[in-house]
């Protein structure tokens, strides 16, 4: 008896445990990133809601990578479970043409798709179509300390040259012991160490591939670069730079540990919040620094917009438009600077923002990431063959981003010397591109 | 006659037990300090290990965002719901194989074994498919059903080798008693195997609590279980490690807690059939 009614009970809890609680028709499954913007919005949503009691709001947070590989799966599969996705500007282009995304024609006419900074709108846009709507964008910068620039005497030129900023760690690390005169990105992966790289080797004119698509691994601008590199790593740079991302580099320059740090332009509101930064006040913004004369795209060679798009296999488009229009208006801005002050607005979209006095007042990194945006054109050309700066946007290139990444930090951590590890990234990315086709 | 010990021995052997103890349960120790910590002191250097100015904040933050009761309810039926199925198909088998084998009983046991050694990521996408077409994405009973199939082989072996140590003849009196096999099961062998069925449920428990591919992959908001929880406080802009450390904290202390009180059940059903 008492075995059986065990039994029922379990039963009883299963069955009320699969009874997976039926949708409401309205409720849409956003996948979203977890960072300082988009948890904001999460608080912010009541305004939505608000304004559209007809919708609700499920959110799904998770990390970088688990989200990439859990969106892909789900659209690439056809699966359905959501209705609004957090994708960048290597997934649009690629998505877009695979028909996996919905282009977004029903935004609303208030909307002012034209305010949209035109490098981010082109690189969410198909055929003049856009298929995802930005809701935070980012270029790449030189951030320094400027106390410790004054300290040494030196002074950020407007438009640094690779061989000041060498100059520049040496001077400092001689003349800090504790301070350490370069921060770079050395963690392995394609959009960790190899999204730094692919903007420093750009700003020695190289690209990933050639017209023919052939890889570039052994031309002289990678060769210049990842020489300096790693040179500039292993002399000034900070013990175990090899497995450095950005977070890590954030927390060594928050505490005064680094002199100067070249990384995405999002960087800046973090390391100028006093609530997280010990060197608040004492940073200065340049842009990124160029290896040769007129390098392309003034040294901004980098591009990303975390953006919102609908999957094709969602059910409720109509609803998915207009959050997605929300988010990314006007008034979520002002929504935003009214609540929480005007230096935590998502940066890098809209034009209107960066013609505002009270927001270029209170982020003093405005200028610099405007500017940076507006030169990053990451559209193909005569000499490249993809769409992309900081990687190149062929469903390859994760899979050869991250090994050649590998091979980066093995030169960082001392395992190979820069010429051999360029030499294994030329190999697997031979190996890796004829595999797939581009070239015989 | 036991032999004697000095207390100097004994007092070293005390000593090395603690240290290791510690040094394995320091990550830990770590995370749990990290959450009561603000941001700027969860990263300054030196690391900073009591003095520190202690805050809530951390929990206040997760709570405020995250329902916090629906992924540990998540987490609780997929455990329990897979052990119990577990259960339902490991007990019969493990008997069949313990009282009647057949020539192909160690083979069998192998070849369950070495489905484990298949790379969970090489059929994710068929498994997806399945899902998608039978509509079990965020269902608690799809992942329920492949926690168990996970775990059954693990369930089987242990259940085996506690079976194994039962003489067969109590059960052979038993039936000469005119027991039936499904009375035979639970009225002697069960009860007779008490400390080996409990440890084989709280691994179980512990394998599918902790269980984060499957969980991950398969589910999106309703059957999201603690595993999807902490991974939402992962940041890949932003340092957010005194959140992250109270989301883990939350989400390991259900499972901590269980351990502290079944420890005695664990150890002896792990070591059982050890020293013959």
């Amino acid at each position: 008896m008492r075995y059986r009614s065990l039994l029922l009970g379990a039963c009883a809890s299963l069955v009320a445990a699969s009874g997976a609680s039926a949708q409401d028709a309205t409720t849409l499954t956003i996948a979203t990133v977890n960072n300082g913007d988009m948890i904001r919005m999460q608080g912010l949503t009541e305004d939505f809601t608000e304004q559209h009691p007809d919708i609700q709001l499920e959110w799904v947070t998770l990390e970088e990578n688990v989200l990439r590989q859990r969106v892909t799966t789900d659209i690439a599969t056809g699966g359905g479970q959501y209705d609004v996705m957090t994708i960048g500007t290597y997934e649009v282009p690629i998505w877009a043409e695979n028909e996996w995304l919905l282009p977004l024609d029903g935004l609303g006419e208030d909307y002012d798709e034209e305010d949209l900074i035109p490098a981010i709108r082109e690189a969410l846009s198909m055929d003049g179509t856009l298929y995802a709507a930005p809701f935070y964008a980012e270029s790449a910068m030189t951030l320094y300390r400027t106390d410790l620039f004054e300290e040494a005497g030196l002074e950020m030129p407007e438009a640094p040259t690779w061989d000041f900023i060498a100059e520049a760690a040496q001077t400092i690390s001689e003349a800090n012991e504790d301070v350490y005169g370069i921060c770079l990105r050395g963690k392995p992966g394609w959009g960790e160490n190899m999204a730094f790289l692919g903007a420093m080797a750009r700003s020695y004119g190289a690209n990933y591939f050639n017209a023919d698509w052939q890889p570039q691994f052994d031309s002289e601008g990678w060769t210049t670069a990842v020489n300096q590199y790693v040179e500039l790593m292993t002399n000034y740079g900070p013990p175990g730079a090899a497995s450095n991302g950005f977070n890590e580099n954030l927390s060594l320059f928050n505490q005064g540990r680094c002199a100067m740090w070249m990384d995405a332009t999002v960087a800046a509101s973090f390391v100028s919040n006093p609530d997280e930064s010990q060197v608040a006040d004492s940073v200065g913004y340049a842009p990124f620094p160029c290896g040769i004369e007129d390098c392309p795209n003034s040294g901004a060679n980098w591009l990303w917009a975390w953006s919102l798009a609908v999957p094709a296999s969602s059910q409720k488009a109509e609803a998915a438009q207009t959050f997605i229009s929300w988010a990314t208006s006007k008034g979520y801005l002002d929504l935003v600077a009214e609540k929480e002050g005007w230096a935590n607005v998502p940066p890098g979209t809209r034009t209107s923002l960066y013609e505002n006095e009270e927001y270029l007042a209170e982020a003093p990194f405005a200028e610099q990431t405007l500017q940076a945006i507006q030169n990053a054109d990451p559209s193909s050309g005569e000499d490249k063959p993809y769409v992309g700066l900081q990687f190149a946007a062929i469903p390859e290139f994760q899979g050869l981003g991250t090994s050649v990444g590998q091979q980066m930090a093995a030169a960082v951590s001392g395992n190979m010397t820069a010429e051999q590890a360029l030499q294994a990234a030329q190999q697997t990315a031979v190996r890796e591109m004829t595999r797939a086709g581009y070239i015989q | 006659m036991a032999r004697a010990i000095s207390t100097r021995r004994k007092l070293t052997f005390t000593a090395i037990g603690w240290a290791v103890g510690l040094l394995i349960f320091f990550p830990v120790l770590w995370t749990i300090l990290t959450s009561f910590k603000t941001e700027l002191d969860a990263i300054s250097i030196p690391p900073k290990f009591l003095f520190f100015d202690w805050t809530l904040e951390n929990y206040v933050t997760v709570q405020e965002r995250s329902n916090y009761f629906r992924f540990m309810m998540n987490s609780i039926y997929l455990s329990l719901g897979s052990t119990f199925v577990g259960l339902l198909f490991a007990i019969p088998a493990a008997w069949a194989m313990a009282f009647s084998p057949t020539p192909r009983t160690k083979d069998v046991l192998l070849w369950m074994l070495s489905t484990k050694m298949l790379p969970a990521v090489g059929v994710l996408i068929p498994i997806y498919l399945v899902f998608r077409d039978f509509g079990l994405l965020d269902s608690r009973v799809g992942l329920i059903g492949v926690l168990f199939l996970i775990n059954l082989p693990i369930m089987v072996w242990m259940l085996y080798t506690y079976f194994k140590e039962i003489p067969g003849e109590i059960l052979e009196a038993a039936r000469m008693d005119g027991a039936s096999l499904s009375k035979e099961i639970t009225h002697v062998l069960a009860p007779m195997s008490v400390p080996g069925i409990a440890s084989t449920v709280l691994l179980s428990v512990i394998l599918a609590w902790n269980e984060a591919f499957w969980t991950l992959n398969l589910t999106t908001s309703d059957a999201a279980p603690l595993t999807t929880f902490i991974a939402s406080y992962s940041s890949p802009q932003g340092n957010f490690y005194a959140k992250l450390s109270a989301a883990s904290t939350l989400a390991i202390a259900p499972i901590l807690i269980l351990g502290w009180f079944s420890q005695k059940q664990l150890v002896r059903g792990l070591t059982f059939g050890a020293v013959k």
